[in-house]
């Protein structure tokens, strides 16, 4: 009975041209929902960095409450922006999916499928981005909004606010893919975990996504501020604490844009090249 | 239609000698050695057709499947399938192959078999209604109906396999390519991916190129093989024909009464072994011919039983790898 109502609910749906998409993103969400555990520690690992470190910030405040570059609840909200959608954004979690399939050889399976490898990965890595997000963020959101003050959530922004902080957040998760994929290209020249660690680690940290970028020293958020990586996750999140609002915001939209741009067509040549050249051995 | 043309390719690997300190040298200076994979590789392979391709372990049978999917792209050399270069239209042209590596997954681990399928049938866009037509001829003749709901990972290697080939040709494929479907498999499992190339290939007619090491595998399948060793073609053509080439002689075993004790002397037989009730003989079918020389035996032995076997063909094999020292 149970193959039946499959066949029938496959053929109640017609290919189109996000459909191979979707299908991704239905297996990803399925994956990520069937394991609970590590479901439920993800938002534990969140809740619990954010909580940490808020604590420590707010030490540093209370010694020298004068000097800091942007307000405590402003800070708040950024940390619980970034917890909130650590999943989405990150740059040092490549998907072990795909980037064991460089090792391994098993790549050979995709390259047998009509599709360019760029957009099958990058949807891919995508999918399971959102998949695990759609996870996460809520909880984190849910318990951020309810913890007291000053440690709490909260929101002073208006729906313009809102609107420009998803579309800044979306576009920076589409970035983060693109920085990502490319990253994992160098796996394809040297096929070890430690060259992409080497990126990720420096991208996470200019990135906003350790230390909020306006508490670094000023020689480093000048460095920062030149290269893509913020524009996946200061920028957003500043956009949603209001300590970039108004023409800022919608120009640093705009260079999102323009880095995103830059580094898919980037990606993609590289991985033209990187599979041009590939060598695949045994079995 | 396949047509391989003088296929080339060549591939570095870094050598080092073993040890920490080769290992620290290896560190500033790398020497790096080219291997020839493929040494002018041709053939031709005609629609419908089943062929075998065989050789050692390292011969480039893996490489030639490879290049033939698109995946690699050689030195030199040309290769027409299907009206396509592989390699140089891969997005278009691999919408009509399908492909099996036998040491390879492309189903998903973690989740159902069937939600795999539903993925694939997104990617290649295959029709609804043809969808549905091809997965229930797969699923009856790989018997796999109630494997589809269970995820990978709790699939047997065997039950993997048939899943993995039906994954294969979801999409109607008018080529496919086997690279060691049978690999690990158990007796049943494989005469069960054996039947169902056949039947494949009988009733969509599509042309089979696979690879094994399980001689039996190409005798169940076809009669073609096409033997690779070191990179080059050392034999293509039928297997009866290697078969009359190299089996000059047949073994015979016999079991007879023991009140015969002398070896009776009969013309294009050699004795290997000869005990008290057990003979096993060897016949030069270029001198006599079987049944005289049963007819012959049976006149001086009370015969109880006998069996006449050719070399099996993984014998010949071996013979062609000594003669062509690969």
């Amino acid at each position: 009975m149970s193959l039946d109502m499959n066949l029938n609910t496959i053929a109640n749906r017609n290919p189109g041209k996000l459909g191979a998409w979707r299908a991704v993103f239905r297996l990803r969400l399925i994956c990520c929902i069937q394991y609970r555990i590590p479901a439920l520690a993800g938002v534990v690992t969140q809740l619990f960095w954010g909580i940490v470190s808020l604590l420590l910030y707010q030490a540093f405040y209370e010694s020298c409450p004068t000097a800091a570059p942007m307000t405590f609840s402003e800070l708040v909200n950024y940390i619980w922006v970034q917890q909130a959608f650590f999943a989405l954004i990150n740059i040092w979690c490549m998907e072990p999916e795909l980037s064991g399939q460089i090792i391994s050889g098993d790549i050979a399976y995709e390259l047998c499928r009509p599709q360019n490898i760029f957009a099958l990965w990058f949807s891919k890595m995508l999918a399971s981005r959102l998949a695990a997000t759609l996870l996460r963020a809520l909880p984190v959101i849910g318990v951020a909004l309810l913890l007291p003050a000053p440690y709490g959530m909260t929101f002073h922004g208006d729906g313009w606010t809102m609107l420009l902080f998803i579309v800044a957040l979306s576009l920076a998760a589409l970035l983060n893919t693109a920085i990502i994929m490319l990253a994992m290209a160098l796996m394809f020249f040297a096929p070890t975990p430690a060259v992409f660690s080497a990126v990720a680690i420096v991208g996470d940290f200019l990135s906003g996504l350790i230390v909020p970028l306006p508490l670094l020293p000023d020689a480093l958020q000048r460095i920062a501020y030149i290269l893509p990586f913020r524009y996946g996750a200061d920028l957003p999140f500043r956009i949603f604490t209001g300590n970039i609002a108004g023409c800022d915001a919608i120009s640093g939209i705009g260079l999102q844009l323009l880095w995103l741009v830059l580094l898919v067509s980037a990606g993609k040549k590289v991985y033209q090249i990187a599979l041009r050249k590939m060598v695949l051995q045994g079995g | 239609m396949i047509k391989v043309q003088d296929l080339r390719k060549s591939f570095k690997v870094a050598k080092r000698k073993a040890g920490v300190a080769a290992a620290v040298a290896s560190l500033f200076r790398r020497e790096y050695e080219e291997i020839h994979a493929l040494k002018g590789v041709s053939f031709t392979v005609t629609p419908g057709e089943i062929v075998g391709y065989i050789g050692p372990n390292g011969a480039g049978k893996s490489t030639t499947i490879k290049t033939m999917c698109g995946i690699l792209t050689p030195d030199s050399g040309e290769c027409v399938i299907n009206g396509f270069v592989p390699w140089r239209e891969r997005q278009r042209y691999v919408r009509n192959i399908g492909v099996v590596f036998g040491q390879r997954m492309q189903l998903w681990w973690d989740v159902p078999v069937i939600d795999s399928f539903e993925l694939l049938r997104e990617i290649y866009r295959v029709d609804c209604r043809e969808f549905k037509n091809t997965l229930t001829l797969l699923i009856d003749s790989l018997n796999i109906a109630s494997l589809l709901n269970t995820p990978l990972r709790q699939l047997s290697l065997g039950q993997r396999m048939r899943c993995e080939l039906a994954a294969s040709l979801l999409h109607s494929p008018d080529v496919l390519f086997l690279d060691e479907p049978t690999i690990g498999l158990d007796a049943v499992s494989k005469i069960a991916v054996r039947d169902f190339i056949t039947m494949i290939n009988r009733e969509r007619q599509v042309t089979v190129v696979l690879t094994t090491h399980d001689m039996n595998d190409v005798e169940a399948l076809t009669d073609r093989i096409i033997l690779i060793g070191k990179g080059e073609i050392l034999y293509d053509g039928g297997l009866t024909n290697l078969r009359s080439r190299y089996t000059l002689n047949k073994t015979m075993t016999l079991d007879y009464d023991t009140t015969q004790s002398v070896q009776p002397d009969v013309h294009g037989v050699s004795w290997l072994e000869w005990t008290a009730g057990r003979a096993v003989a060897e016949i030069d079918v270029r001198k006599t011919q079987v049944s005289k020389v049963i007819a012959q035996l049976s006149e001086c032995l009370e015969i109880r039983d006998i069996t006449v076997d050719s070399m099996p063909v993984e014998q010949i094999i071996v013979k062609l790898y000594e003669e062509h020292r690969i």
